[in-house]
């Protein structure tokens, strides 16, 4: 059901894909080959625009904004594909214990998750960033914390239909405990499904993190991601590459993993293909 | 009906004490101080300091004293601005973080549901693929982006319109484009899908084989099924407006509720940050059970569930 071969994509569909490729090795490469450091300052180019030795030009203290930028972008994949990872870890079992479950405990598991809806998280993840040390390891474990609902319910209902397989009812005629039969059988058929929901989070998460970051709340100097370097760039607006240059990559990123994410969901859902989102 | 409402009231305020619980204990947990600056202070006036505030009592004492402070409506004294009381700091606060996302909004709301419509009635036309890819770009410009930009270009570099400031209804034009931009996207995407979707459904068909005139097949049939997705995204738009608006107050230094959070959450200003956060959790209660009142007025089969709710 999931087509998702390179021949039925759209053209639009293709560009994303090869725009990914292609972002995802400068954020690899530019560093690792410019001459210049991700903290190295050039005291001859401080303030200056781009020009051949430096192509982005520098921000206020000499450093090069290729670099920067490119550094940046690594540090927000980086926390971006961990909280997802973290999402998963607790939406996956929630989820397919609760589909299998069914009855009183999925009752109650999914009003948690309702429940949970409607509390003000970026609030709660900001305090706990603030108050307990400003580390990229507890911003990704915090954003992965808050954004485990969606995945949780597709989870739960994608368990939901596999619970009535026959292979299951095997499973369950040969005494098999409900145990083996949610992580041998259950987790690995709500998988696919599940995982590619999971990527459809992560332009959600990039946003959060650049968004705390902005604030001057997560990813502290020297290191950097794009919330900060958007965030500097806005207060020089003297200089206004240092603003543009990250603005626009994140929103390529943004706008590619959008693009991406519809070929996903479209190939997801093969009801809805007819209609383009 | 009315008990369904008294069910939901009943649940929020179990969410808002679960949610000021959270906030208490996390912010007492977290090492540090409101009164840890540059230089120690003497430890008498620290201690004094620490009574005052009730800061030396045991954390249950403290804790049910705030929860029975909170109950009668008084947010405490804000712990750095010594002057003011939270309340007080809220007060001032919230009128313009309510009037930027109330206005932004509203923009996103009425632009995004006709652009989405206009494209849904050309289905497949080079104005809805126009339509379309637009709001795709659109949803790639979260305000951090496009608020810097909106003041780089419309009011650095234009100068048609000031950066920053709250003292003319001038003042909010560039913060509520900043936030409503990506909210245009998302609800124009959404209203154009409910449209087709509603187009497909049987009572349409009818409705149109009828021989009803266009005008009122759309108004009368299709809109009130089209707008159950758009509806339903209104709850979670609105929450993550006025999150959103923490970053625009930033940029155009509007003394807003978003402002005020940040800065007790750096200054470790307890009072604050928990008044602020409560305030916020009472709004996206408040804004998620006009929605699924809401709701019911439009989808008979959600009002059937809502009386069915009641015994």
């Amino acid at each position: 059901m999931t087509d998702l071969r390179w021949s039925s994509l759209r053209p639009a569909h293709k560009a994303s894909v090869v725009c990914l490729l292609l972002l995802a090795l400068a954020l690899l490469l530019v560093p690792w080959l410019s001459p210049w450091g991700q903290e190295h300052i050039d005291w001859n180019a401080i303030d200056t625009p781009p020009s051949p030795t430096h192509w982005f030009g520098t921000d206020g203290s000499g450093r090069d904004l290729l670099v920067r930028t490119m550094a940046g972008g690594r540090v927000s994949l980086t926390i971006a594909v961990l909280a997802t990872i973290v999402s998963f870890a607790i939406g996956l079992p929630w989820g397919a214990i609760a589909g299998f479950a069914g009855g009183r405990v999925d009752q109650l598991m999914m009003r948690i998750v309702d429940g949970l809806y409607g509390l003000p998280f970026m609030f709660l993840v900001i305090l706990l960033v603030v108050f307990f040390g400003r580390n990229p390891y507890l911003l990704f474990i915090a954003i992965g914390a808050v954004s485990w609902l969606d995945l949780a319910r597709i989870v739960r209902g994608q368990t939901l239909v596999v619970k009535n397989a026959m292979y299951i009812e095997a499973a369950r005629a040969l005494g098999v405990t409900d145990l083996w039969i949610i992580t041998r059988h259950v987790v690995p058929n709500v998988m696919g499904p599940a995982s590619v929901y999971a990527t459809l989070t992560i332009p959600g998460i990039i946003i959060a993190e650049s968004f705390i970051s902005f604030l001057g709340l997560g990813i502290q100097e020297p290191q950097t991601s794009w919330g900060v370097l958007i965030a500097d760039g806005a207060t020089r607006l003297h200089a206004p590459w240092q603003l543009i240059f990250p603005a626009t990559f994140l929103a390529v990123t943004l706008l590619v993993l959008n693009v991406a994410g519809d070929q996903l969901r479209e190939a997801m859902e093969p009801k809805k293909q007819g209609v383009r989102l | 009906m009315a008990r369904f409402i008294f069910r939901r009231l009943a649940f929020a305020i179990v969410t808002l004490w679960l949610v000021v619980s959270a906030a208490f204990f996390l912010i007492r947990a977290a090492p540090g101080g409101p009164f840890d600056g540059e230089r120690r202070l003497p430890p008498a006036i620290e201690k004094n300091l620490l009574a005052s505030y009730h800061l030396d009592e045991p954390l249950p004492v403290q804790y049910w004293r705030y929860l029975r402070m909170v109950g009668g409506g008084d947010l405490g004294p804000s712990f750095k601005q010594k002057d003011f009381t939270v309340n007080e700091l809220i007060s001032a606060g919230l009128p313009i973080s309510l009037g930027l996302g109330i206005s932004a909004f509203l923009l996103a709301l009425l632009l995004g549901t006709s652009l989405g419509t206009f494209a849904a009635l050309g289905h497949d036309t080079f104005r809805d693929r126009f339509l379309s890819g637009l709001a795709t770009l659109g949803l790639a410009f979260p305000p951090l982006i496009v608020a810097p930009i909106l003041v780089l270009v419309f009011a650095v570099g234009l100068a048609w319109l000031p950066a920053g400031g709250h003292s003319s209804p001038k003042h909010y034009v560039l913060p509520t484009i900043a936030l409503s931009l990506p909210y245009i996207a998302a609800f124009a995407r959404l209203s154009r899908i409910g449209c087709l979707e509603a187009l497909g459904l049987p009572h349409v068909t009818t409705a149109r084989a009828k021989g009803l005139s266009h005008p009122r097949l759309i108004f009368q049939h299709v809109f009130p099924s089209a707008f159950v997705p758009v509806l339903s995204f209104s709850g979670p738009a609105a929450a993550a407006l006025l999150a959103g608006s923490m970053v625009v107050e930033e940029v155009f230094s509007l003394p807003g509720l978003g402002r005020y959070f940040v800065q007790g959450a750096i200054n470790r200003d307890y009072t604050l940050v928990m008044g602020t956060v409560l305030v916020y959790a009472v709004l996206i209660l408040v804004l998620n059970l006009l929605v699924d009142l809401l709701y019911g007025r439009l989808d008979p089969r959600v009002r059937s569930e809502m009386v069915a709710s009641n015994d």
